[in-house]
């Protein structure tokens, strides 16, 4: 038994089989991920001021990343025309660049930029208690310039061991730049370059905060949804490699063997798949890491 | 060639099994790791009709709790407390933990275990390919891989019950905070709970519709044999083909709030926890920020549409059974395919009607019952266009159309009663009775449900060669409809007295308050309710009997017993792997019936034109006719 239109167009619909299915599969990611971004949006809308923090994304990687990204979606088009003018070898390497580019894009995601964040520190100041931190959180300058007021502390935690032991008091923050001259016009906005924390330490008291953790998706629900939001992204990057790993394998030389339409074919649906996760990433980094 | 010589040919040779495939399949290929589109359709049908009787099982203990509050269990009491242990069932008698999970798992199977699989997956995957005249889906494997993850997702909602806790306990719509912080601590796993492997089976579920979704709108939009026209496509096919479109887009929202409750559960976020939220008398220690409405929004905008995946199936198979058994054409068939349409785009817009008691604002909610208003315009099409099929027509009462013809009256009671929770304020009465209980269960339980088992004893025939025995069929259908009306019409007087859906002691407690106050009283109906419950239990006796009988003893049939008009009935019986011999070509619209002129009073869609045919025309309403 043999299904039509595996491979060639049917005639009134001008469509094979798989091309139909990965623009509805792309459908339905176009609303899984709309859920996602529209409780971006409600939850966002809904944090008081101060409580949406800004600049703790490192833009220069996330800049490099989408450049890793968009180039993959180039090499990715070129590998199938590559494929539809019959020439094998381009294919091959085509594949091989945008597998490499989204390696590289999960291995700067996965081990460097979240790995950063889970070492990173921050915590939030009681509201009665802000008044005593201000020669940190600069508020009175912020009010005057009509921006929202800072209500966390943040930057290498000095104690680990403060998290656990209640019979530790303080926290030992070595605090990054924005606390060390929080007066400074040019802290009003985040850097646009990553600038690691500095040797200043400040001693923050328990008693005065809120709530204090590493830069984990518990730590508040601007994490939650960049980790959220990232990381069933990278899944989707992940599944995409893997489909091109196989096409790329022996299996993709074997089926060119035999009909050559048919693996062009079949990486022109992933493709699609892997314009659609670049795309989402297009939405994805101005939300994070700019605006 | 000529396709009409194809029909002739299969009615020949009714044992068409016998003849060989070009490659015989191994029995796991062929019975259980199938791509068969038949195969897995009736791989869905078996484990969601399982489903459908266990989660009715966990109503009928309900429904003792509910009539004789706290006392013991009979029957099976003491075997519950040996299978769920004492913090399920001590002495006998549930908690009210194990009540909770028995209510929202009862919800969550029926819905998406059942009637899903049921009437979406099972008839779809059989009968939609033999309808359009293709030889399989357009992709089987996926077929294959959707059926598996609905297997293993319904497996993990089974396992459930068995940790520690007892399954999920929030209701079937899980709302947040509750289902939040439910099943956590010192005592719970972290993931092996009911909660989140509530949430983990729903991802898997949620996978399996999206790849049959995807497979079934590819499926009908390039494999249409030759000439079967959009407008040639039987109504059930239509109906299908919104179903699929309703899944494909609704189900995706509540993955991402899925993930989301996940996050919640496992890593300690707030998606859908508010500042300062206070459990057990002590504030917990969350980042906050999130909301519990957002967890309302995502949920309804699947759970509206959802409702339309439950009905439309059901409507479907209803359109089927009527236009074959009055012996005339369905009535207004483009009215009722566009309105099935709208109704489809209509359903992404009604979702807030669940959520009246939040207290949104004039206009969101003025909105709102604008649209939940126009959506009833469709489904008004829909059955008026059945009933008129009726009209006129010489019905012959088969038991699927029985359920059929007993499926609008239902579907009838349950829209109409659906109006006044439609509007903000007469909601804000009946939120959350056995008003809204009935009201749904008279759509989903006599209405799809009823459509189901008309599917059921209709396409039987082509699946096995041989009928579900009459007189059976009609002792299952009689009993049938008597119980499901006793419990359900009761629940309308209580639901607008006040009870509540969830109450663990029946509306005991409240009876004593409403006697004493208003000189009131609605517990007592809880005993005739479940009564019929369980006597509706007994009812499908003779239907699980006469379902394996049939398959192996019932009378044997040609390829088309009831003498239909679709591309199915011209397939050979039951259909061999790649369906068709001869691959078919549809010459006329689905429902050519008793046309002037001819010795048959069934012309299919196979037949060719002939020249000087008079065209069918739909009779009018007149009674001179």
């Amino acid at each position: 038994m043999e299904i039509p239109y595996t491979v060639t167009a049917r005639p009134d619909t001008g469509l094979w089989n798989a091309k139909v299915g990965i623009w509805l599969f792309l459908a339905s990611e176009v609303m899984l991920f709309g859920g996602l971004f529209s409780a971006y949006i409600f939850l966002r809308l809904d944090a008081p001021p101060g409580y949406w923090p800004h600049g703790l994304l490192n833009v220069p990687v996330g800049t490099i990343n989408t450049a890793i990204l968009i180039a993959s979606s180039v090499t990715v088009v070129l590998a199938w025309a590559s494929l539809k003018m019959r020439r094998f070898k381009a294919y091959w390497w085509y594949m091989l660049a945008t597998i490499s580019c989204g390696v590289i894009f999960l291995v700067v995601k996965l081990a460097y930029e979240w790995p950063q964040k889970f070492e990173h520190f921050g915590a939030y100041i009681k509201t009665s208690e802000l008044e005593k931190y201000e020669k940190y959180l600069g508020n009175k300058h912020l009010l005057s310039q009509g921006l929202p007021p800072r209500v966390e502390i943040s930057g290498h935690l000095h104690n680990p061991e403060a998290l656990k032991d209640p019979k530790i008091k303080e926290y030992e923050i070595a605090l990054d730049p924005i606390y060390t001259d929080p007066t400074n016009p040019a802290m009003d906005r985040p850097h646009f370059l990553y600038v690691p924390p500095t040797n200043k330490v400040a001693a923050i008291e328990k008693a005065d905060v809120e709530r204090a953790t590493m830069f984990v998706p518990s730590h508040s629900t601007y994490f939650a949804t960049y980790f959220t939001i990232t990381g069933l992204h990278g899944l989707h990057v992940l599944g995409g490699v893997i489909v091109f790993i196989y096409f790329w394998l022996p299996v993709g030389s074997k089926l060119y063997r035999k009909n050559p339409e048919h693996l062009a074919n079949r990486v022109e649906v992933a493709g699609l798949f892997w314009h659609f996760v670049d795309l989402i990433w297009i939405f994805v980094f101005p939300l994070f890491y700019l605006l | 060639m000529d396709a009409s010589s194809s029909v002739s040919h299969a009615e020949h040779h009714p044992h068409a099994h016998g003849e060989h495939d070009h490659h015989e399949l191994g029995f796991w290929r062929k019975y259980v790791f199938s791509t068969d589109h038949k195969v897995i359709g009736i791989q869905y049908g078996i484990s969601g009709l399982i489903f459908l009787f266990l989660g009715f099982c966990l109503m009928m203990l309900m429904r003792w709790q509910l009539a004789f509050p706290g006392t013991k269990l009979p029957l099976v009491g003491n075997m519950l407390e040996n299978v769920f242990g004492q913090g399920a069932v001590a002495n006998g008698v549930m908690t009210p933990e194990f009540y909770n999970s028995l209510g929202a798992m009862h919800g969550t199977i029926m819905i998406f275990l059942g009637i899903v699989p049921v009437a979406f997956a099972a008839f779809g995957n059989f009968v939609v390919p033999l309808q359009i005249g293709a030889p399989d889906m357009t992709f089987p494997k996926i077929n294959m891989a959707s059926y598996w993850a609905f297997f293993v997702g319904g497996v993990v909602m089974l396992v459930s019950f068995f940790v520690p806790g007892g399954a999920a306990k929030s209701g079937w719509t899980s709302y947040t905070p509750l289902a939040d912080i439910v099943d956590k601590g010192p005592t719970y796993d972290a993931i092996m709970n009911g909660q989140t492997l509530w949430l983990i089976g729903f991802i898997l579920l949620i996978t399996s519709s999206l790849l049959g979704a995807v497979n079934f709108i590819a499926t009908i939009i390039q494999l249409r044999t030759k000439g079967m026209t959009w407008m040639r496509l039987p109504f059930f096919v239509w109906a299908q083909f919104v179903t699929a479109f309703l899944l494909l887009l609704a189900f995706p929202p509540l993955e991402s709030a899925i993930v989301m409750q996940l996050m919640d559960r496992v890593a300690g976020t707030s998606f859908f926890l508010p500042s300062g939220l206070v459990v057990n008398g002590a504030q917990v220690s969350i980042s906050g920020g999130g909301s519990p409405l957002l967890w309302q929004h995502l949920f309804w905008f699947l759970g509206h549409p959802e409702v339309y995946v439950l009905i439309l199936p059901g409507m479907g198979i209803v359109a089927e059974v009527i236009a074959n058994n009055t012996r005339k054409p369905l009535w207004g068939y483009k009215s009722l395919v566009l309105a099935a349409l709208v109704l489809g785009f209509l359903s992404f817009i009604v979702w807030a009607h669940h959520m009246w008691l939040t207290g949104m604002g004039t206009v969101v909610s003025a909105f709102f019952q604008t649209t939940t208003m126009i959506i009833s315009i469709p489904s008004v099409i829909i059955l008026s266009a059945f009933f008129i099929s009726l009209w006129g027509g010489s019905i012959r009462f088969t038991v699927p159309m029985l359920f059929a013809t007993a499926f609008l009256p239902m579907f009838g009671i349950g829209g109409l009663t659906g109006i006044p929770l439609a509007f903000n304020s007469t909601d804000l009465y009946l939120h959350d009775t056995y008003y809204v209980i009935a009201h749904f269960h008279y759509i989903v339980a006599p209405g799809t449900i009823f459509a189901v088992f008309a599917g059921i004893y209709y396409w039987f025939p082509k699946a096995t060669g041989r009928k579900m025995n009459e007189f059976w069929g009609k002792v299952h259908f009689w009993p049938s409809f008597v119980c499901m009306n006793v419990i359900f019409l009761p629940m309308f007087l209580q639901g607008m007295l006040g009870i509540h859906r969830r109450w663990y002691d029946g509306g005991q407690g409240w009876n004593v308050a409403a006697e004493k106050v208003w000189g009131l009283s609605g517990f007592h109906w809880n005993l005739p309710i479940s009564i019929a419950a369980w006597c509706l239990g007994l009812a499908q006796i003779p239907f699980i009997i006469n379902f394996f009988y049939s398959m192996r003893k019932g009378e044997k049939v040609n390829d088309n017993p009831w003498e239909a008009t679709t591309l199915e009935w011209t397939a050979p019986t039951p259909p061999r792997h790649g369906n068709f011999p001869v691959q078919p070509v549809a010459y006329r619209g689905p429902y050519e019936y008793s046309l002037p002129g001819r010795a048959k009073d069934y012309t299919m869609q196979t037949e060719p034109v002939q020249p000087d045919e008079r065209r069918v025309r739909e009779p009018s309403m007149s009674l001179g006719h």
